[in-house]
């Protein structure tokens, strides 16, 4: 990157690589924030595509690996490491997930290593892949897919989704509208029941996108503030390097937990959707 | 005028942001450390729960401190 102000180095590793219709350059890469705006609705952000699903690829890759080299024999590092992930997340599903139904421990397990792999993005020097991309003519490159609100939104509403489904399924409409409309307050009051619970579904989705998308954001921000230190000269960028490494291990925590809770929560929310009351 | 009140602005949201968390952690560590004195053979469940609530306490204040930083160091132009 070639500084130019602080401000604008920031906003350049905040800007996705948008791709979209521009009213008088035609179809095309955004060159500018600008430009990006313009493009509105339709625009798609290449970057977080890209990531997210060749992360997801990667995932699919890895466990269908052990999957087919698993054996009763002495297990390889290997597969003992993918075991190990695999009893971890059923012993969740367990815990938390008291109905019937074998959708959620593969839920649970995808929405983790998935969500761990993009937050591990987070860990790599933040200069080093959108540097490499400027110089093959790559505009823009954000590399961590979970800074990015439309894929944390993409994931959080796929879950509201599948708990309505479920709620509609287990419940039939008539239960899961009762519960909407009956329940803190006599039915009398039905509107005020239905404002509270109303809210209160609606916040569900928001706030698990939101949570994990502020994490990773924060952290993300905190990241580029500590690669400005860089362009200061040497003291200044030893105190960078020292203040990187610590930030990134601290960051560890925050990225496996922010996993951990979006999973616990979905195991959570979709608990809630097949319990009767 | 303007861009002082971005600082301001800017330095509410880091220490108000600060302040939340510091008080909710504060108290969900006090209860977990009381929970471990009181049942030591607890201490597996309830690091994991503790490790829950935690990142849920910490969830509202991290976007506050965000969108306070970006508030800083990019919205103010220098």
């Amino acid at each position: 990157m070639a500084a130019e102000t602080s401000t604008e180095y920031i906003q350049h590793h905040l800007q996705n690589l948008v791709l979209g219709f521009h009213p008088e350059n035609g179809f095309g890469f955004a060159h500018s924030a600008a430009e990006a705006r313009v493009m509105g609705f339709w625009a798609i952000h290449v970057d977080t595509m890209l990531w997210s699903v060749g992360l997801g690829a990667l995932f699919l890759w890895v466990f269908r690996k052990a999957a087919r080299a698993a054996s009763s024999e002495v297990p390889t590092p290997f597969q003992n490491f993918i075991e190990m992930v695999i009893e971890f997340i059923d012993d969740n599903v367990r815990g938390t997930f008291t109905g019937k139904n074998d959708l959620v421990a593969p839920i649970a397990l995808t929405l983790f290593v998935w969500i761990l792999l993009m937050n591990t993005m987070d860990l790599v020097p933040v200069d080093w892949i959108p540097h490499l991309a400027s110089l093959i003519g790559i505009p823009y490159m954000k590399v961590v897919p979970t800074t990015d609100p439309n894929a944390t939104f993409g994931m959080s509403l796929s879950v509201f989704a599948l708990t309505i489904y479920y709620s509609i399924k287990v419940k039939g409409p008539g239960g899961f509208f009762g519960e909407l409309a009956f329940q803190p307050f006599p039915k009398f009051l039905f509107p005020v029941n239905l404002f509270l619970e109303g809210i209160s579904l609606i916040s569900k989705p928001v706030s698990l996108s939101l949570r994990l998308f502020g994490n990773l954001y924060a952290g993300e921000m905190i990241f580029i503030l500590i690669a400005l230190l860089y362009s200061g000269g040497f003291w200044w960028g030893l105190a960078g390097g020292a203040l990187q490494w610590g930030w990134a291990v601290f960051h560890l925590l925050i990225v496996t937990l922010q996993a951990f809770i979006f999973m616990i929560l979905t195991i959570v929310y979709l608990d809630m959707a097949h319990s009767h009351h | 005028m303007e861009i002082a009140l971005l600082y301001i602005a800017g330095g509410l949201m880091l220490g108000i942001s600060a302040a939340g968390a510091a008080v909710g952690i504060g108290i969900l560590s006090a209860r977990f450390i009381e929970g471990i004195a009181r049942q030591p053979e607890m201490l597996g469940m309830l690091r994991t729960q503790f490790f829950i609530m935690m990142g849920l306490v910490d969830a509202l204040p991290i976007i506050g401190i965000a969108i306070g930083l970006y508030v800083l160091f990019a919205v103010v132009s220098g």
